[in-house]
């Protein structure tokens, strides 16, 4: 009990008298990881109720799963969209970065806003616009559709990290490698990139996870053979309860959590 | 006398290179420019036309005059007023507990605000789907403990689109309200307590006050995010739940209705603009914002 009694900050209160806080404390966080982390061992259960405990396990919604060729074909969709929405999302983010970086423009502080717009508007209105814009496009229901505007959904947050992986580079580092025969790219790829590639590594992972996890604007711009992942499954959820959701959901937080293990790895380590 | 041409010339590289490097940044731009400011430049002149094409304020008149727009705006406010409130209630008091622990242990309970912030939200409204329904987990056990005899009815209504979306909100409330409260300078509570207040009032007339910047940050980012809800209150509310996101993309989907959408797109749009406008009056957000960012970033 000695614990209990001992004053647990700086004005002596004791940590018994706040002990309600950590309950508090407990209950919330209980609250925040519990149903997340749930699903995974209801995947495995017999009953269409997804018990927990499940009384009797199986992989029946697994099997329900890798047997739907629409599943399959969606989570394929899907992770295309992520791969080549990482592929256009980071360069493209990385560039404007590093020339508002640069160039110390008068307006880039105007520019810096037109590019944050896609995370500042409203989702549902950003998805009505891109589908707006698709129908005169003929983009509709196109791969190469979901992947633009899930890059510049994901652009901003490159962009973000980037930005602030640059305030701590010294850009005369590359005026010396310049001034010592290097032309502009070589500068840039061999001076600059090496210091703010774990900034690359994050801004891609997370582009990937943006396009991975996006629902409506997929919602509206795939469809048919490239209906995304997300987009089958917010249909599915509205109609109802189909546990095999539970095996994709699965599924999918192996993936999420394999990417951010990526980028933990080679983008965790920061160097400052 | 070559010192002025030399001047021109070196002036004229210079701005050659700024351009240059400004340029970088029009790929990106680019795609911005065609997917978004075009598109919603678009709707915004489709919001102010008639259906016959003429100019006509008919769709914000609509608003105004029917029942169903005022119910829907009242139920996007109340929604995200309640959330809000709710985190705060209980975000508050994890961000504090969270801020006296010693720093390893707070970056490993991190992980738990962290964790729901990485999961994909179709996979945590599922969740809550399984757990909430009549047969669900949270019923099962409730009535086994005689909590309650007759499941309760915690989905498909609006209990369950406000437990969704607390679930989804409460990290962008601890996340700023936490970085205020480590840097809050803990001599203060120490010379407080050392001139003679109680623990209570040290919190309330010392650290609280100093935490509420972040608090103010967090709650508003909260509330505005909460405004352009879509996926939370049509899934978990099954359709009886219905905010202006919702009534947008109904607008699309069922009525074709370009003109209805757009207008209710642009008062969302202006109202969370305004909203940002003030939040970035009444704090420094992009520094709450930039605090939930970096923690993001190392995933603690």
């Amino acid at each position: 009990m000695s614990w209990l009694d001992a004053p647990a900050s700086e004005t002596q209160i004791t940590h018994r008298a706040r002990l309600w806080l950590y309950s508090v404390a407990g209950l919330v966080m209980i609250f925040l990881v519990v149903p997340t982390l749930i699903v995974v061992p209801m995947s495995f259960s017999a009953s269409q109720y997804l018990e927990f405990p499940p009384r009797t396990w199986s992989l029946r919604w697994y099997d329900a799963y890798f047997a739907s060729s629409s599943w399959i074909s969606a989570t394929v969709v899907s992770l295309k969209a992520g791969f080549l929405t990482a592929l256009v999302a980071t360069p493209l983010g990385t560039l404007a970065a590093y020339g508002l970086f640069a160039s110390r423009f008068r307006l880039a502080g105007l520019i810096y806003v037109a590019l944050i717009t896609p995370i500042i508007v409203p989702v549902i209105l950003v998805g009505i616009a891109v589908f707006y814009a698709y129908v005169q496009l003929k983009l509709v229901n196109s791969l190469i559709g979901v992947v633009l505007a899930h890059s510049m959904l994901a652009i901003p947050l490159v962009m973000m990290i980037v930005s602030s992986a640059l305030k701590s580079f010294d850009l005369n580092q590359e005026l010396v490698a310049r001034s010592l025969g290097a032309n502009r790219a070589k500068a840039f790829l061999q001076v600059t990139l090496p210091q703010i590639r774990f900034a690359l590594i994050t801004g891609a992972v997370l582009s990937f996870l943006t396009s991975f996890d996006e629902v409506i604007v997929a919602m509206f711009v795939s469809g048919g053979a490239n209906s995304t992942l997300t987009r089958n499954m917010f249909n599915a959820l509205r109609d109802q309860i189909d546990p095999t959701i539970a095996a994709i959901s699965t599924i999918m937080i192996v993936i999420t959590s394999l990417m951010l293990a990526v980028s933990q790895l080679f983008g965790g380590a920061k160097k400052d | 006398m070559d010192a002025a041409p030399n001047a021109a010339a070196l002036k004229r590289d210079h701005l050659l290179e700024r351009w240059a490097q400004v340029g970088l940044t029009f790929p990106a731009l680019g795609l911005v420019f065609i997917c978004m400011i075009l598109p919603v430049g678009w709707l915004f002149w489709l919001s102010f036309l008639a259906d016959d094409g003429t100019l006509s304020l008919i769709h914000y008149r609509r608003m105004l005059e029917q029942p169903s727009y005022f119910r829907t705006f009242r139920a996007t406010f109340e929604i995200s007023l309640t959330t809000t409130a709710i985190c705060v209630l209980i975000g508050y008091p994890l961000a504090y507990a969270l801020s006296q622990m010693p720093r390893r242990a707070a970056n490993l309970c991190m992980i738990a605000v962290m964790l729901p912030f990485w999961t994909s939200l179709l996979v945590r409204t599922y969740a809550w789907l399984v757990l909430l329904q009549r047969q669900g987990l949270i019923n099962s056990w409730g009535m086994k403990l005689g909590l309650w005899s007759e499941p309760l009815a915690l989905v498909h209504n609006l209990t369950g689109t406000l437990i969704g979306m607390v679930h989804i909100m409460l990290p962008f409330l601890v996340l700023p309200v936490y970085g205020t409260m480590r840097a809050i300078d803990r001599d203060l509570l120490k010379a407080a307590s050392n001139l003679g207040a109680s623990p209570t009032r040290t919190f309330w007339q010392v650290f609280f006050p100093l935490s509420l910047p972040g608090l103010t940050a967090g709650a508003l980012i909260v509330f505005i995010l909460c405004l352009g809800f879509y996926v939370t209150p049509a899934v978990l509310g099954g359709g009886k739940v219905t905010m202006v996101s919702n009534r947008i993309a109904n607008d699309i989907e069922l009525f074709f209705n370009w003109g209805a959408a757009s207008a209710l797109g642009v008062v969302l749009l202006a109202a969370t603009l305004i909203l940002l406008y003030l939040a970035s009056r009444l704090t420094r957000l992009d520094g709450a914002l930039g605090a939930g960012h970096d923690n993001g970033r190392q995933g603690k």
